[in-house]
């Protein structure tokens, strides 16, 4: 759990932080806090289901599921083997 | 009464907040032809001001070009004013034929298709020739034509960081198993004035078998030593798959614009590219006028050469002025100030001075990237230079940021 946390919010911050003095916890809010939009959540989700060898269905990559690099290991976890 | 005077109430409060917001954007009314001199009426109702242009695109000084006036003149004797039809019904000039085929020749291309503008192309394209299998990877910082066409296709899309390589790569990378990968940049960007490294992304395109596609808008006619595009710049002509641009800007500036590259994509937009199939194509006055244009650019390279020669005066004289310039060797001269309000206050300064140049600031750009963007023509000569020179030294002294850093800028203004 503390692993993919960790690899998640590396990727957010390599991926989507662009200020370097921009902070980003594990509860930070990414779509609602303007973060990430929701074209970039498509990458986002594509590199999840390639890292972890899952598929996450549409109707369950939804903007909330994805609001935190918290939320989006809870669902992750879910598909997970 | 449908719009009752509750939902005027609520546009008018929109307005209102755009307005607050200090990005409500006014028009200048110009009473004289598109130059480097030009008269203008503003704020609306006051009395003309003579200025000097320095904020049109209009980089090669061909806008208001006696030839391609005659020109225009002589097209709407000889093929009148409008065609009234799309392309395929019976919209087609022989003229229109002759453009395409000039401007596939002049870009080094397969095959072109003219489209009423380029906004027109940037919307149609993607959707005709990508599908769900497949994927646009796009630089964040391309035109908004490109990403209102990219909304407009089922195909996956992704971005990569400003001109970062290795970004794009681990993103054609995770893309791999895509049926076609497109990889999508401005060649000249506009805000900034940079331009897209065309050689390395060809030759990533070629490593992960992507295709390359670019907008040459603020590029074609004058980047290049001999104005093809910034794929001439790049030493990479033939290996651009989709070339779009526009004859809005140096090659005439009237309108229109076109989708050129490889032979099956453009037929693929000629049978399938929306704003192609249900809007008349461009108007055959505005055509004959791009004609004499092309003529005159392939004949000689001495506008984009005086361009290129006023743009390094322009950028050498605000440099050693202390001024704080966006890096680059292109026409787009962005002088940055950081702070909104203060890019507002020196361009209102410097119109009162005699110099039209516009301050753009978010969410035109980013927060904190405020500035005046000037654009240096081939029409403009030494004289108008230095007078804008004078003035920019004159208000840039009275606001104190001449030699200051950008963080001496950011720690006396803000953000």
């Amino acid at each position: 759990m503390e692993d993919m946390q960790k690899v998640v919010l590396e990727y957010v911050i390599d991926e989507y932080v662009e200020d370097e003095d921009e902070e980003l916890t594990p509860d930070t809010p990414l779509i609602s806090g303007g973060i990430v939009d929701s074209f970039s959540m498509v990458s986002l989700k594509r590199f999840l289901e390639n890292k972890y060898s899952i598929s996450i269905p549409d109707d369950e990559a939804t903007p909330e599921a994805f609001d935190s690099v918290n939320k989006i290991v809870e669902l992750v976890k879910r598909f997970v083997k | 009464m449908a719009f009752n005077e509750k939902i005027r109430k609520q546009y008018q409060d929109e307005l209102e907040e755009i307005r607050g917001a200090g990005i409500f954007k006014e028009e200048r009314f110009i009473h004289s032809e598109q130059a480097a001199d030009i008269e203008v009426e503003f704020p609306a109702g006051s009395s003309l001001k003579k200025v000097i242009n320095m904020c049109a695109n209009n980089y090669l000084g061909l806008s208001s070009h006696p030839e391609v006036i005659k020109a225009a003149h002589a097209g709407l004797d000889s093929r009148g004013y409008g065609m009234s039809s799309v392309r395929f019904i019976c919209g087609t000039q022989d003229i229109h034929k002759e453009l395409e085929r000039k401007v596939t020749e002049f870009l080094g291309t397969e095959d072109t298709i003219l489209f009423p503008s380029c906004m027109d192309a940037n919307a149609g394209v993607f959707e005709a020739i990508l599908g769900e299998k497949d994927v646009m990877i796009s630089d964040r910082l391309v035109h908004a034509s490109i990403v209102d066409g990219i909304r407009l296709c089922s195909a996956m899309h992704d971005t990569f960081k400003h001109s970062d390589m290795d970004h794009l790569e681990k993103k054609l990378q995770l893309h791999a198993d895509k049926r076609y990968k497109v990889v999508i940049t401005d060649g000249v960007f506009s805000m900034d004035g940079d331009t897209a490294r065309l050689d390395e992304m060809a030759a990533l395109c070629e490593k992960y078998d992507a295709m390359l596609f670019v907008d040459d808008s603020h590029a074609t006619g004058f980047i290049g030593k001999t104005g093809r595009g910034t794929h001439e710049k790049y030493g990479v002509v033939g290996k651009i798959d989709i070339i779009t641009t526009t004859f809005g800007k140096a090659l005439g500036g009237a309108s229109g614009g076109c989708v050129s590259g490889r032979a099956e994509l453009v037929e693929m937009c000629r049978q399938k590219a929306r704003p192609y199939l249900f809007s008349n194509t461009i108007a055959p006055v505005v055509v004959s006028g791009v004609l004499r244009v092309m003529d005159i650019l392939s004949g000689s390279t001495e506008r984009r050469d005086k361009l290129e020669e006023n743009a390094a005066y322009w950028r050498k004289g605000l440099t050693e002025a202390g001024f704080v310039l966006q890096d680059g060797d292109t026409p787009i001269v962005p002088v940055m100030l950081f702070n909104a309000k203060l890019a507002q206050d020196v361009s209102r300064d410097l119109y009162e001075e005699g110099i039209y140049a516009i301050g753009f600031f978010f969410p035109v750009v980013a927060k904190g990237k405020a500035r005046i963007r000037t654009q240096i023509s081939a029409g403009h000569e030494r004289h108008h230079l230095d007078k804008g020179l004078d003035a920019f030294i004159k208000v840039g002294k009275k606001y104190d940021i001449l030699g200051k850093t950008k963080q001496e800028i950011i720690d006396k203004y803000g953000l």
